[in-house]
């Protein structure tokens, strides 16, 4: 089984560790035009983001630096507005469930369609591109009956991840198929089958840890998706963290707090995807 | 017999197992009932909405508000807006993300370019906007832009900063796959590096990065609260509109007209991904 699971390996690392004659000048040259395009996007990346710390820390008056904005952010749950660490548990309860449920959607099936059904893929394409396609706007009009329902059983914001869901499709999609399309599954599953495994042996343990990548890569992006959706929670009127955010920032006259909020859950996001990625990094070696 | 099972045709396998065999696609029936319920049941209210006026009654004649030459243009700006903006970054994010695999898997730079990624995909809205208005809007820390305000180049700058990122993460898996051995295989043939990209390299990599490519054009068709938060005062995309027609006050057929914009969405992507759907055919030709 070993065996199997290395198939799909990539080995770039392999190659990268002994570099020789030919290939010495082609590391050189790919090492500049790396370093030359981390610079080149790491500054567009961060150039938007510093200016908004920067208008984020702007005093009173113009040209001079406070932590007003920022202070605002803890001060701000005395006036009997929930507190922020309820909406951040919430949205972070939200975000393991969508991601479970999207994997495990979308994994078995996908490679399920792959190897047994075929002639399904392209619908399969057009149903998971189509969320994107519905502006969110639109979509709780026609969400608005269904929510009802959904209502008469809970309340709870949590309820939110049946339509997250919907919203991480595309993403997790994209990614999933990058990474399926990349390994030989056909191959890998007659080896596995002809070993003895089962249908299920051969989704979760042979064809899904050769993709651990693209999982982690969708992971990602579910994660990052519920940590900043706004738009459904605010017009369903749930509270989560994003909607959170924007009551501190209506609620107070200073202008820097909307940077100040934004800024803060982009770094919470960052922080915890940075986190993500290493746990991802080593359950996947174990 | 079970490898005849996976063949590659999809023909329903003969099994010799003591269980009745269930056919092959009751496999996916789990996937597409949770698509039907939370998306296909919405979007055909929404569809049999559009179709209907505001008493109830069916009104097809709804659908002649799309021949409207201003209604046209706003179609025609979201192509322009969302063709320029998934260009640029589909190609600027393959080039990333080839610089992010040829590095090494574990490392830091790759970990903090994926996470970076992850939440910069999703950034957006009032915030994105204003950011680049304090950076390089007329009254920027930077720059003073005289284009920031010009239609397809100012937004679609903006646009590409949460596309890029976006086209990483789903391009980068895709790259990971390309062996080494190709290249070796390649050279000791005589290829260069132009012929070996040309001819083995891009051919292989090209249905992952039309893949990509169409996400981002359906990723920026329904981008709303971005470009609203960069010029709120005139529309120039369907989004925009079907938020007018939704708040207006002026008459109340007006959500049927936003239930018919957003059908009319639904259809442009339609007609991009049959596009999509023929290139794809064509790259993806001698890949089984």
């Amino acid at each position: 089984m070993a065996a199997i699971a290395a198939l799909g390996e990539t080995p770039a690392a392999a190659s990268a560790s002994h570099p020789s004659g030919m290939q010495a000048r082609r590391r050189r040259r790919l090492n500049l035009f790396r370093y030359v395009v981390f610079t080149v996007f790491g500054l567009f990346f961060l150039l938007p983001l510093l200016a908004m710390a920067r208008f984020s820390l702007e005093g009173a008056k113009l040209g001079t630096w406070s932590l007003t904005a920022w202070r605002e952010i803890t001060s701000f749950q005395s006036d009997g507005v929930p507190p922020l660490a309820s909406s951040i548990e919430i949205t972070l309860e939200l975000a393991v469930i969508t991601c479970v449920i999207v994997l495990a959607l979308l994994v078995p099936t996908m490679i399920w369609i792959r190897l047994r059904v075929q002639w399904l893929a392209r619908t399969m394409e057009v149903l998971c591109l189509l969320p994107l396609t519905i502006p969110a706007i639109v979509l709780v009009v026609g969400l608005g009956p269904i929510y009802n329902r959904i209502q008469h059983y809970s309340v709870s914001s949590l309820m939110l991840f049946w339509i997250y869901v919907i919203l991480a499709l595309p993403y997790a999609y994209r990614a999933l198929a990058a990474g399926l399309s990349a390994i030989d599954v056909t191959t890998l599953s007659e080896a596995a089958r002809s070993l003895g495994a089962s249908w299920f042996t051969v989704i979760v343990r042979v064809i899904a840890p050769n993709m651990r990548e693209a999982i982690l890569n969708a992971l990602l992006l579910t994660w990052a998706l519920v940590l900043g959706e706004f738009t459904i929670a605010y017009l369903l009127l749930y509270n989560n963290l994003q909607e959170e955010l924007f009551s501190i920032s209506r609620n107070t006259p200073n202008a820097g707090v909307i940077f100040s909020t934004s800024f803060a859950a982009l770094m919470f996001a960052f922080v915890l995807l940075l986190i993500l990625s290493f746990v991802g990094r080593r359950r996947g070696r174990g | 017999m079970a490898v005849a099972a996976t063949s590659e045709t999809g023909a329903r396998p003969s099994r010799a197992g003591r269980r009745v065999a269930a056919p092959a696609w009751v496999g996916t029936v789990p996937f597409l009932a949770y698509v039907a319920i939370f998306l296909l049941l919405p979007t055909g209210i929404v569809v049999v909405d559009s179709l209907k006026n505001p008493n109830g009654a069916w009104a097809f004649s709804n659908v002649t508000e799309l021949g409207n030459p201003l209604v046209r243009g706003y179609f025609i700006g979201s192509f322009k807006l969302c063709l320029l903006s998934s260009v640029s970054g589909a190609v600027l994010g393959a080039i990333l993300a080839y610089a992010i695999a040829s590095g090494n898997p574990d490392g830091v730079v790759r970990r903090l370019y994926l996470a970076g990624s992850g939440v910069l995909a999703q950034f957006g809205g009032i915030t994105l906007a204003f950011a680049f208005l304090v950076l390089l809007g007329p009254v920027g820390l930077l720059f003073h832009a005289s284009w920031y305000y010009n239609f397809p180049w100012g937004i679609g700058l903006i646009y590409t900063y949460f596309q890029v990122p976006l086209m990483v993460l789903v391009f980068l898996p895709a790259i990971d796959g390309v062996k080494v051995q190709w290249r070796e295989a390649s050279e000791n043939l005589g290829a260069s590096a132009w012929q070996y990209w040309r001819y083995v390299g891009g051919p292989l990599l090209m249905p992952a990065f039309l893949g990509g490519a169409l996400l981002l054009f359906a990723n920026a068709l329904s981008a709303f609260a971005t470009i609203q938060a960069w010029e709120s005062q005139i529309a120039y995309i369907v989004p925009q509109q079907i938020a007018t027609a939704l708040s207006s006050e002026v008459g109340l057929s007006n959500v049927n007209v936003a239930d018919l914009l957003a059908l009319g969405m639904v259809v442009m992507v339609a007609i991009v991904m049959a596009g999509y759907a023929l290139l794809q055919r064509r790259a993806a030709r001698w890949l089984r």
